[in-house]
């Protein structure tokens, strides 16, 4: 009877996460799958994706998604890189940095995006303080639609600032988990703090640097509402696409295509940073 | 090659004193043995010595070099970590030259002298091993040879063998005796095992509550110790202490009555602790009643509890002895054996 017990205990323990994640992650990739690939008609067909690249706004979205990418996830990696290795070396006061640091943990990404909006539109904060301080005579449309450099400027501001500290966070707990002595061994041995971030503290940290970097990539795919909120439909991107096609033009099937491209691009970005940035069998610590 | 000054050094963790104005000379090529409880601030003094930790007052020179205010790096010392700290993410043969590499030297004597590192401390077959491929024992080896290879004069070990079982830890510490020998360090080599202190150690600071409580030769101290707290602690079993007085020539206490025909005559009367250590007691037809307790026969001798009074007392006997758990004896203190303590302070007298 007791064994009985122990064997099945652990999947009784189980069962609630596993209930949680299939009901509001399984049955809605699986339905969107499906989605994906039934024309309107019924049965199995590939018009959704064929009418998803020709669109005229695919290429755009395509583009853009991966240009905030490209910008957005290196920067956020160095910033909390930075910050975190800051935070770590302990200076008095370095407590309060933290929290300075996680205040936009807590902020939604569109009210993020309206807080941005509200820096950089026509009459926000950054021209007026500007105009105040007499560097400009006119407002500078930061947001117009034929100023795309303004525009990806503000936005890779705006994610930075929102969603850098969930990379710190991460950074910081796995900075905690190397052991000090590892960092005393690199100083004694004759590392400067270069050096010794480079071939110590690095390496040491690839675990963490693995999740932040795969949860910023899925996130950065996603990149959705500050991007609404401060360019509006001036900067499509993927994520944007499919809740336009979704709520706007009223079709859930080409709406479920651009859901299930992400779904893949996340996937293989996944899979290449397991990869690369992997521990090698090893080097694992029994 | 160099010697160690230790000169007046502080340090306090917040309010509390760690270190109290210690000062200590390791002369060049030198054993110095760090010994004491936990708490007593030898690896604080140890890494005071590494920089790993800022004295509050006092000074360190390295040789003739003061190297108080220098980062650990700029010290030119070499260290073995209680944990090792052997770099997970490097092969054997990396963590060897891990020092030579951070100090950019050229790439072939940076393979040759791991080469030797290794072949030192027996590691050849391990070198493009990871450390979690080896058992602790080996690991304890890299950190060794990592700390070896990079030629400075001086080595710190805190504790190297701690994490060691048993067995292996009797084997290793012969083989760093060994390697001493070769490569004569100056070495500070941090241990609450008295008897690692006494094996190794050319000399021993025996450390309490951030002082030096005694410092000396192994044997020197064991037979002199300076007071009751170091006679306590060095030897197994530690040494016997009785209390009581001098009256008439004689040292008696609480169930016993000791002859003793040499002593101080300012001495008399005062409440003094008699120090005896187990191998000077011998089991004798008339002298010190005493009850047996506890017999532990330990292959070359026996080990006898006895009760002198209320006191228990440590005897070594030989393996035959004929003693028997609650059988009444009598015990026989050869006078010249004999060690004399202050009862208030602990601190040793001459008579």
């Amino acid at each position: 009877m007791r064994a009985r017990t122990e064997r099945f205990l652990p999947f009784a323990l189980l069962l609630p996460s596993i209930g949680f994640l299939g009901l509001l992650i399984v049955i809605p990739m699986v339905q969107a799958l499906l989605l994906a690939v039934m024309a309107e008609g019924g049965g199995l067909s590939a018009e959704n994706f064929q009418r998803m690249f020709a669109d005229v706004n695919f290429s755009d979205a395509w583009r853009n998604t991966l240009l905030l990418l490209i910008l957005i996830v290196p920067l956020q990696l160095v910033l909390a890189l930075c910050m975190a290795l800051l935070i770590n070396s302990r200076f008095r006061g370095h407590g309060f940095f933290l929290y300075i640091y996680a205040i936009p943990l807590a902020i939604s990404d569109l009210a993020a995006g309206i807080l941005w909006l509200a820096v950089f539109t026509e009459r926000g904060y950054l021209n007026s303080t500007l105009q105040n301080a007499g560097v400009i005579t006119q407002p500078i449309l930061f947001l117009s639609f034929d100023n795309l450099g303004g525009i990806l400027t503000a936005i890779v501001i705006a994610e930075s600032w929102r969603a850098t500290a969930i990379v710190l966070i991460i950074l910081i707990a796995g900075l905690q988990l190397i052991p000090r002595d590892f960092f005393e061994a690199a100083d004694l041995f004759g590392a400067n703090r270069l050096r010794r971030t480079v071939h110590v503290v690095l390496p040491l940290l690839r675990p963490s640097l693995q999740s932040a970097l795969i949860i910023r990539t899925i996130f950065a795919f996603q990149t959705f509402a500050v991007v609404f909120a401060l360019a509006g439909r001036n900067m499509p991107v993927l994520a944007g696409e499919a809740y336009t096609w979704y709520a706007t033009n009223r079709n859930e099937h080409i709406a479920a295509a651009y859901a299930v491209l992400l779904l893949g691009l996340t996937i293989v970005a996944t899979v290449v940073y397991l990869r690369v940035l992997g521990l090698r069998e090893a080097e694992v610590q029994r | 090659m160099a010697s160690i000054t230790i000169d007046g050094v502080n340090k306090i963790f917040g309010k509390t004193p760690a270190l109290k104005d210690i000062s200590l000379e390791i002369r060049d090529g030198e054993f110095m043995v760090l010994l004491g409880p936990s708490g007593c601030g030898k690896t604080t003094l140890l890494r005071c010595v590494a920089g790993l930790e800022q004295v509050n007052g006092g000074r360190v020179k390295i040789g003739e070099r003061d190297v108080t205010d220098l980062a650990p790096r700029d010290r030119n010392i070499a260290m073995v970590f209680q944990s090792y700290a052997v770099f997970p993410h490097m092969t054997v043969g990396g963590n060897i030259g891990f020092g030579l590499r951070m100090k950019r030297r050229p790439k072939p004597e940076i393979e040759k002298r791991v080469r030797e590192g290794a072949e030192l401390l027996g590691l050849v077959p391990f070198l493009d091993r990871y450390p979690a491929q080896l058992s602790g024992g080996q690991r304890q080896r890299v950190a060794v040879a990592r700390a070896l290879v990079m030629d400075a004069p001086v080595l710190l070990m805190d504790e190297p063998l701690s994490n060691l079982d048993a067995l292996l830890r009797l084997q290793a510490r012969a083989d760093l005796k060994r390697l001493h020998k070769e490569v004569k360090r100056t070495t500070i080599y941090v241990t609450h095992d008295q008897v690692e202190a006494m094996s190794m150690g050319d000399r021993i600071a025996v450390m309490r509550e951030g002082a030096i409580e005694q410092l000396g030769a192994p044997m020197e101290i064991y037979n002199n110790p300076a007071s009751q707290f170091v006679g306590g602690f060095i030897g197994s079993p530690p040494m016997n202490f009785l209390r009581g007085a001098i009256r008439d020539g004689s040292f008696a206490g609480d169930g016993f009555d000791v002859p003793i025909t040499r002593m101080r005559g300012d001495l008399q009367g005062r409440e003094m602790v008699l120090g005896v250590r187990a191998e000077h007691i011998t089991i004798a037809g008339e002298g010190i009643p005493a009850h047996v307790m506890v017999v532990e026969p330990l292959g070359s001798h026996a080990l006898v509890t006895v009760l002198v009074g209320k006191t228990p007392v440590k005897v070594q006997a030989p393996i035959d002895v004929a003693v028997r758990p609650d059988q009444a004896i009598n015990l026989h203190f050869d006078e010249a054996t004999l060690r004399w303590m202050d009862a208030g302070t602990g601190s040793a007298i001459q008579r």
